[in-house]
């Protein structure tokens, strides 16, 4: 059931949150240089972005959003790539954080992250039973007996969830307690997270299929004081569980594992800073119980729907628990909203 | 009491041994040649042998382990009657063994496979990883991206709610194959040269609501929080199934542990498996299960095990009548697994008549 994806259908979509970008591009060069690449300058940047020749890029910034009209999207740090998955015209997004380089695997060869999220989105998710040696479709491997062969043609995968090595993505109290603490554990697998189960996805490196999934793939979950580091953010944790959620109900496959990264540090002390006011202590507590029990009705049998229905389940259920959370159902309607307008097209 | 080590052997574990607390359960029906490489590993334990096949036969078991050997001929006269739900001329036998144990922990293994190497070249300590696993809490509720986060070098990922982090009790440990890889027959035929090259670097927990195909091959479990589910089903000779034993306890087992809040792990360690079983042979023996679990995996995916049922025993028997309601119809083999399961429990209980009225875990 492998898909034939071609390079032409896919964006890179790199959020600027610092304006040098010398060093990232020219690390990713072997492996961008032949794609389509969008960068989204943080509107709160002030500096001028410093992006070396060579590449087929188009930067979008501030002034570029006030396309969108009045919205109540804050598209400010790394919320600011989701203007980016709007803009795109591609069928497939790929999206990493401007702070990461391309990673070594045990072999010490370089990975071409690009491409292993591009066979991860080609090749069949297996959610319905866990395959315990992971990817099946992968070189070398197989199902393992016991694997129901009624189950093994898999479904499409709509979404690629990467890792990343050295500096891994920690919530600023895990950052501060083990400041010294990297991730040097290269974990040669990729797996589908199975059906009804529920992870963190990071938005520090991840692909999927924007033409299916863009109306899910949404800035809403804003923490009051959400800033620059990515600990002090949770919307893509929140995306995430979004998408998971629309992508069980509709029969649709998410991975976990390749491609790592490799991450730089922030400054253990910032995490410090972060940590006064940090309101994600709490948040996920709430939000847990809530993904692990909503369900969306048989009815809901397009991505849009889903996403509608569950706006106004969180509402309903979490909008009175804080108010992040009414904020967020807001954003997904009017993200919902956005996509119809400006995002649904792909050339 | 747990104690530390500081023998000499490949690897220096700071893990506990757990010699007094931890039996070895092997199943065999030639030789137990296999034990020598691993006996700077195995030797300080107890080994429970049970041999299948013909009990007249005598299975030599290397010098300087300490062990008890269980022969058909054992097994009829300590279970009598219930000795019907022990299997015969097939692996399943095994499940015997983790009812005689009088240990907390049990670590299965099968008579083909060997020490492998991690890819530093080190040689694994299989049981050793085997015990960090059982000893370290799962995650069964929220999927870890970075895997097991207990490990060393590891933490839970951003957006981990806090209150899961004391994570549940780990009752299975599932370890996995280099070499010869777990496939079914048709696989095994249509790719005889395949072998596992690949080490894959982690631990992780299934996640809860999720099943998985449970190999019996490199499986260690807590015998006090999980062990009466751990029935290999009804195999070999006289049934019309085989080689889908140790699935039969992956599924009971994993509806239980997560009605009752456990955790299974899957992942390392790593063993070398050397022996490919004959493919032929293994299809005639898996021909009923391959289109029978077709219908036995939706079983498990939809089966509930009642509130009240707040031990392992009753959620058993509870399966148990689901499975001959539910799978009875599908075949009458499965009203015989139904009662073979029932008197499963019941020799358990009065072969561990101490285990037999204390609550395990919660529901």
């Amino acid at each position: 059931m492998s898909l034939e994806i071609q390079d032409s259908e896919f964006d890179i979509v790199i959020a600027a949150l610092q304006p040098n970008l010398t060093t990232f591009f020219e690390a990713w060069r072997p492996f961008f240089s032949r794609f389509h690449i969008i960068v989204v300058k943080d509107p709160d940047l002030a500096e001028e972005l410093q992006i070396p020749t060579g590449f087929d890029v188009k930067v979008y910034t501030k002034s570029d959003m006030g396309v969108l009209g009045a919205t109540s999207i804050d598209f400010s740090g790394h919320s600011c790539r989701y203007f980016g998955y709007l803009v795109s015209r591609k069928k497939y997004v790929i999206s990493i954080d401007d702070n990461c380089l391309p990673a070594k695997d045990n072999g010490g060869l370089i990975v071409d992250a690009v491409s292993q999220h591009m066979s991860n989105l080609k090749t069949p998710a297996t959610p319905f039973f866990f395959n315990t040696l992971y990817d099946p479709f992968r070189k070398g491997a197989d199902f393992v007996r016991g694997y129901p062969f009624s189950l093994r043609e898999g479904v499409e995968c709509m979404l690629s969830c990467g890792l990343w090595l050295h500096n891994a993505d920690y919530d600023p109290m895990t950052h501060v307690v083990k400041r010294n603490q990297r991730n040097t554990t290269y974990v040669d697998a990729v797996m589908t997270v199975p059906i009804g189960a529920i992870m963190p996805v990071s938005g520090i490196n991840v692909a999927f299929n924007r033409e299916v999934l863009g109306p899910v793939m949404f800035p809403a979950l804003r923490l009051r004081k959400d800033g620059k580091h990515r600990w002090d953010t949770l919307e893509d944790i929140w995306n995430g569980l979004c998408a998971k959620v629309v992508c069980d109900r509709l029969g649709y496959g998410v991975k976990t594992g390749l491609p790592y990264v490799i991450r730089s540090d922030a400054e253990a002390g910032k995490a410090l800073e972060s940590l006064k006011e940090w309101e994600g202590v709490k948040v996920m507590d709430d939000v847990l119980p809530f993904f692990q029990s909503v369900k969306l009705s048989t009815t809901a049998t397009t991505v849009e729907d889903c996403v509608k229905e569950l706006a106004s389940i969180v509402k309903e259920k979490l909008g009175p628990q804080n108010a992040i959370f009414a904020k967020a159902a807001d954003a997904m309607e009017e993200w919902a909203k956005l996509w119809e307008s400006h995002g649904a097209q792909s050339s | 009491m747990a104690t530390t080590v500081t023998a000499p052997s490949p690897s220096v574990p700071s893990t506990p041994l757990l010699k007094d607390e931890l039996d070895i359960v092997i199943p065999t029906i030639r030789n137990l040649d296999f034990l020598e490489m691993w006996r700077p590993f195995f030797q300080p334990y107890h080994l429970i042998i049970v041999q299948d096949g013909d009990p007249t036969k005598t299975i030599k078991v290397p010098e300087g382990f300490d062990y008890e050997l269980y022969n058909r001929n054992d097994i009829n006269r300590i279970l009598g009657p219930k000795a019907s739900c022990i299997s015969f001329k097939d692996s399943a036998c095994r499940c015997f063994g983790y009812m005689v144990s009088k240990k907390k922990y049990v670590f299965t293994i099968d008579d083909d496979c060997f020490v492998a190497k991690d890819p530093s070249g080190k040689d694994i300590n299989a049981l050793e990883q085997h015990i960090k696993n059982l000893l370290s809490p799962s995650t069964p509720f929220f999927f870890n991206t970075l895997y097991d986060p207990y490990r060393e070098g590891a933490d839970f990922v951003r957006g981990y709610p806090f209150s899961l982090r004391e994570g549940a009790k780990t009752a299975v440990s599932h370890g996995l194959w280099l070499n010869i890889p777990d496939y079914d027959a048709p696989t095994q035929m249509v790719k005889p040269r395949e072998r596992n090259t690949r080490y894959v670097d982690a631990v992780m927990t299934v996640p809860k609501g999720t099943l998985f195909p449970m190999c019996g091959m490199n499986l260690a479990f807590d015998r006090e929080l999980i062990g009466p589910a751990m029935y290999f089903g009804l195999m070999g000779d006289g049934q019309p199934i085989g080689r889908y034993d140790d699935m039969w306890a992956g599924w009971c087992m994993k509806v239980i542990c997560d009605h009752l809040s456990l955790g299974v792990k899957t992942g390392l360690p790593y063993l070398w498996h050397s022996k490919a079983s004959n493919p032929f042979v293994n299809l005639k023996k898996e021909y009923k299960g391959i289109f029978w679990q077709e219908d036995i995996i939706p079983f498990f995916q939809n089966a509930t095990i009642p509130k009240e049922c707040d031990t392992v025993q009753k959620c058993y028997i509870a399966l148990s009548e689901q499975v001959r309601e539910k799978l009875g119809k599908i075949d009458p083999y499965f009203i015989k697994l139904a009662d073979a399961m029932v008197t499963w429990i019941e020799a358990w209980d009065e072969l561990n008549p101490s285990t037999a009225a204390v609550e395990n875990g919660k529901a």
